[in-house]
């Protein structure tokens, strides 16, 4: 029995390994924020969100689209879908409660915790089952129906009988049945548990059959010696059985573990779609375009850390960028630039894992490896190894990139003069646009910026962070030629003079 | 041609096995050499064989023959099969001895007996099969066609086998129930464990933790596990009955001729085990032309086995060393300095003489060695400053005992006499001593500081321990036939006292 609702043929792996620049990744793009909120202060799901975003479904669309099925099915049905969740982590807790014993190397004490848990498995496959006849016709999702039939199929009442009638035989009231054969030095060996037979005759093969010939014999009382020997041939006996019972809790366990873990995933974004709504940001299910393709086009567009961090509305972008390998971005500081930056990145993240974006559309192709090369402040400390260092950081993700792959730079090299800083970046983007590498770009280099501005060619676009007349940040980006200046006299003159903004701050009012 | 023994063609070829080794094992360093070679055949007590030397070069072909054989892997591999099954019998009548119960312990005889009837067929099928060129390996085959056809042999497998078979087929069933245990025969139940694992099949996913308990198993029983078995016995009471008979009818199942080949070739098998070892560093082994009446002997790159055996454990390179006399040639006497070999030398002489006598490969390229009737040696003891005089007459009687002994068919091998001594007296009784051996014709090798021994007479030859000509301190460890100088001698002393320039540069500390 599977679950196999994160993948419609192979379990999630929570403990796979995070791709290599797990860590970049949630610094550049302020993953914890997203994590939290799909969490609520649960570690469970805080972990599995983790795994989940980072790791990515099959970089496949079906693989996106089956996990969105789920989802959206879950968003339909959140209360049966949490009280699945419920079931899970009540079995898992419950088992972790029966004692193991301090006989837990013997073959009856096994068998006695495993009949135990069993017994409580039961009593959860059956609410499991209760849960499924009742609901099943709700869910929509090949994900859901799947796992639904194959609870109504495979524990149906027929067989809960069968369960209990063997977990009732394996405490022995008729006493254990052992066959054996003489080994080494007659010893006996080859122990195998078996089945009574004795009521199934019938009464004339009871009256006319040869009663078979045996010997009995009987231990002493006071003979411990004896009780011991006797106890380990009953042990040799159901050493099969016990092990047997044992693994099948534990497969019933891993299956709970698995209903669990996948369910997490789902719990979490129902959590991120509860504070969304309420915040009032649209939500969208993007659609994931093969790798090989170049799509990227969306609407409102919104950087969902940023949504969840602030208190007022935050500006959506809207892009067009399909059939482009590179995106330039310039412009003002504070101008949205990173802000968007950071929504791209979110919203690939969280469509290549197969959740919802913060978008009204969005559209995209998906890519086999996702990098972030940001500016860092906190290597201003080492300043004269601050260049050094932002390209051995590029060389580590150079040694990870494959095709269709998609990098996002934000003020990269810029650690040294422009004109410098302008020819490192052509050299490494233009030979990353040859190897078919998506690439996004906000940076100040307007020598890098323009060069490829005026190369005019086809799969390259140029965004500017848009200003108003009055120097006013609109947070919109527009198509269009970068500009040699990014506003700096404007930040000075609004932190310095405070002149423009506050004015027209207090008119609005 | 009628099998006796794969180390003595005829009975009246038998030497009574000498327990104690000869006097000159330790001087020789034979007793290390034997050492290595048995120490693993424990249980063969092989050691007597290898303290009786042959008396006739014809014995001594019998076992070259043998050897030869059995330096075939083929041939090897057999034998080792056999040997191994034979110590699995002798385990098996063993712990048969050491058990309680009537019913295991005759288990455990069945199956010793059946290994027996195995090893025998299959050491039989292995000599079918392989071409075997010495007399000793030919007739045991003829021996075991005879045996294996015998009814004697046929009838006590074909019993064991049956009975084997009968107790396999025992199939019984235990119930337990409070302190009662009822026994029955086995009555086609279903295997409970298989419909549990079943039933629950649908919830298998990944690996799991492996629940089975390990039991310790024993081999003895306890008394539970004895009295299930004895009501076995009363279920299946016809195989058991035949089990008791079997045991009292076959007590005396093993073979004599069987059993004493089973020991005697482990000679061979603990022989070329040893020398396996050392040729695999590339040391070359030979077997020996034996005469008992030429006195023309060498070989060709012979070396001191237990030094070699040493050294190759240090994963250091082992020299090897030649002589050859010929004509009236009788006595090597080894000259040169100290640690250059020459007591090595001496040794390499009597090892080679000695397992020569046995039968077996020596090392060497290429040999040929003398048959000797009695073998001596005189090693140089440590030296004991208050009891000088004692010494110097315990040296005398015992030479004297020697010569007495030792008739022109001996070899007498003296190393480093007499240095207890002046100088003078040294040489005059050298002389005295090497006239009698040159009188009595024996061969000799006489290690010795005196190098003016070595053109005694037209018997003897001069060999010396060489240096490296730059640096006289750096030994060869090669022994040369050339006439002995002064200057060895001179340098020997002083190298005795440690007082050579190199010696005296480390020693000597800034």
């Amino acid at each position: 029995m599977k679950a196999f609702l994160m993948y419609k043929d192979r379990d999630f792996d929570l403990h796979q390994k995070l791709p290599v620049n797990a860590e970049d990744l949630t610094q550049d793009l302020e993953l914890n924020t997203l994590f939290n909120a799909m969490a609520r202060g649960d570690k469970f799901l805080l972990e599995v969100a983790k795994t989940a975003v980072l790791c990515g479904a099959d970089h496949s669309p079906d693989a996106i689209l089956y996990r969105q099925a789920v989802l959206k099915d879950c968003l339909k049905n959140s209360a049966v879908v949490r009280e699945i969740y419920a079931i899970a982590i009540e079995a898992l807790e419950r088992e972790r409660k029966v004692f193991w014993g301090i006989f837990s190397k013997y073959p009856d004490a096994i068998l006695h915790r495993a009949v135990e848990v069993m017994l409580i498995f039961v009593e959860l496959l059956k609410r499991l089952k209760t849960l499924a006849e009742k609901h099943a016709n709700e869910f929509d999702s090949e994900g859901f129906r799947t796992f639904f039939d194959m609870i109504n199929r495979e524990l149906n009442a027929e067989y809960f009988a069968v369960i209990q009638h063997h977990l009732r035989e394996l405490k022995f009231r008729d006493g254990v049945l052992i066959s054996a054969r003489l080994g080494k030095g007659n010893r006996g060996e080859d122990y195998v548990l078996r089945k009574h037979t004795a009521q199934k005759r019938s009464l004339v093969e009871r009256v006319f059959s040869r009663k078979p010939r045996s010997f009995t014999f009987y231990i002493a009382e006071r003979d411990e010696n004896g009780y011991r020997a006797l106890s380990e041939l009953k042990d040799r006996g159901i050493n099969l059985v016990a092990n047997a019972l044992a693994q099948s809790t534990e497969h019933i366990l891993s299956f709970f573990t698995m209903l669990r873990t996948e369910l997490a995933f789902y719990v979490g974004c129902l959590n991120l779609h509860e504070q969304l709504i309420q915040k009032g940001v649209p939500v969208c299910f993007p659609q994931p375009a093969p790798a090989y393709e170049r799509r990227h086009s969306g609407k409102e567009i919104r950087d969902v850390c940023l949504v969840l961090t602030l208190e007022q509305p935050v500006v959506g972008n809207d892009l067009k960028a399909d059939g482009k390998n590179l995106v330039i971005i310039t412009g003002a500081n504070q101008g949205g630039k990173s802000t968007f930056l950071r929504g791209i990145g979110l919203a690939q993240l969280m469509m290549q894992c197969g959740m919802f974006v913060t978008a009204e559309a969005f559209s995209s192709n998906l890519c086999d490896g996702f990098f972030t090369h940001f500016k860092r402040e906190e290597d201003v400390t080492m300043k004269s190894g601050k260049l050094d260092e932002e390209l051995s950081r590029m060389s580590n993700i150079i040694d990870q990139l494959t095709p269709n792959a998609m990098l996002l730079f934000n003020e990269s090299f810029a650690a040294t003069n422009e004109r410098e800083g302008s020819e490192i970046a052509r050299q490494i983007i233009s030979a990353l646009l040859e190897k078919r590498i998506k690439v996004f770009y906000v940076t100040h280099l307007y020598d890098f910026a323009s060069r490829f501005y005026r190369l005019g060619r086809e799969d390259v676009v140029s965004l500017r962070a848009e200003r108003g007349v009055n120097g006013e940040r609109t947070f919109k980006l527009v198509e269009g030629e970068p500009l040699p200046t990014s506003f700096g006299k404007d930040l000075y003159a609004s932190v310095f003079e405070n002149t423009n903004l506050f004015l027209s701050s207090c008119t609005d009012e | 041609m009628t099998f006796h023994s794969i180390l003595f063609e005829r009975p009246q070829d038998r030497l009574q096995e000498t327990p104690d080794m000869p006097d000159f094992f330790v001087d020789l360093n034979l007793d290390q050499v034997i050492e290595a070679i048995t120490v693993t055949k424990q249980e063969y007590n092989l050691k007597p064989f290898f303290h009786t030397p042959l008396r006739h070069p014809a014995a001594i072909r019998y076992r070259h023959q043998v050897m030869q054989d059995l330096e075939n892997r083929e041939l090897f591999e057999a034998v080792e099969t056999f040997a191994r099954q034979m110590r699995a019998m002798r385990e098996h009548l063993a712990q048969s001895e050491k058990l309680y119960y009537p019913y295991q312990k005759k288990r455990w005889f069945l199956d010793a007996v059946n290994i027996y009837c195995d090893a025998v067929l299959a050491l039989t099928g292995s000599l079918e099969q392989i071409e075997l060129k010495s007399r000793g390996f030919q007739s045991l085959r003829e021996y075991l066609r005879g045996y294996v056809a015998s009814e004697r042999f046929t009838t006590l497998r074909a019993e064991t086998r049956q009975l084997l078979a009968d107790l396999a087929a025992v199939h019984y069933c235990v119930q337990i129930k409070g302190n009662a245990v009822k026994v029955r025969r086995y009555e086609g139940e279903a295997d409970y464990s298989t419909e549990v694992e079943q039933t629950f099949k649908k919830f298998q996913q990944g690996e799991v933790k492996d629940y089975r308990v390990q039991f310790r198993e024993r081999v003895d029983m306890n008394h539970v596990e004895a009295k299930v078995l004895e009501l076995v016995a009363l279920l299946y009471p016809e195989t058991f009955a035949n089990l008791d008979e079997f045991c009292a009818k076959y007590e005396t199942y093993l073979d004599e001729t069987i059993a004493v080949f089973d020991r005697e070739v482990q000679f061979y098998i603990a022989y070329l085990e040893y020398m396996d070892i050392l040729k695999r560093r590339g040391l070359r082994f030979c077997y020996p032309r034996v005469s008992n009446n030429s006195k023309e002997i060498y070989v060709e790159d012979g070396f001191d086995l237990a030094l070699a055996y040493r050294l190759m454990r240090q994963n250091t390179a082992v020299v090897c060393n030649s002589f050859h006399l010929k004509d009236s040639e009788r006595i090597i006497v080894v000259s040169g300095p100290n640690q250059g070999g020459k007591t090595t030398f001496a040794r390499m002489f009597g090892q080679l003489h000695y397992l020569a006598s046995l039968g077996v490969p020596v090392a060497g390229k290429k040999a040929q060695l003398f048959l000797f009737d009695r073998l001596f040696t005189h090693f140089e003891k440590e030296e004991d400053i208050a009891n000088l005089r004692g010494k110097l007459e315990d040296d005398l009687i015992r030479m004297h005992q020697i010569l007495q002994q030792a008739t022109s068919s001996s070899i007498i091998i003296m190393n480093e006499i007499f240095t207890s001594t002046t100088l003078e007296d040294a040489v005059f009784l050298s002389r005295k001593i090497m006239e009698e051996i040159i009188r009595l014709d024996s061969l000799c090798v006489c290690v010795t500081f005196i190098d003016e021994l070595a053109s005694m007479s037209e018997k003897t030859v001069s060999m010396v321990s060489t240096v490296v000509p730059e640096n006289p301190a750096q030994r060869t460890y090669k022994i040369l036939r050339k006439p002995a100088d002064g200057l060895a001698f001179a340098l020997s002393i002083a190298e005795k006292h440690r007082l050579t320039y190199q010696q005296l540069q480390e020693r000597i500390k800034p």
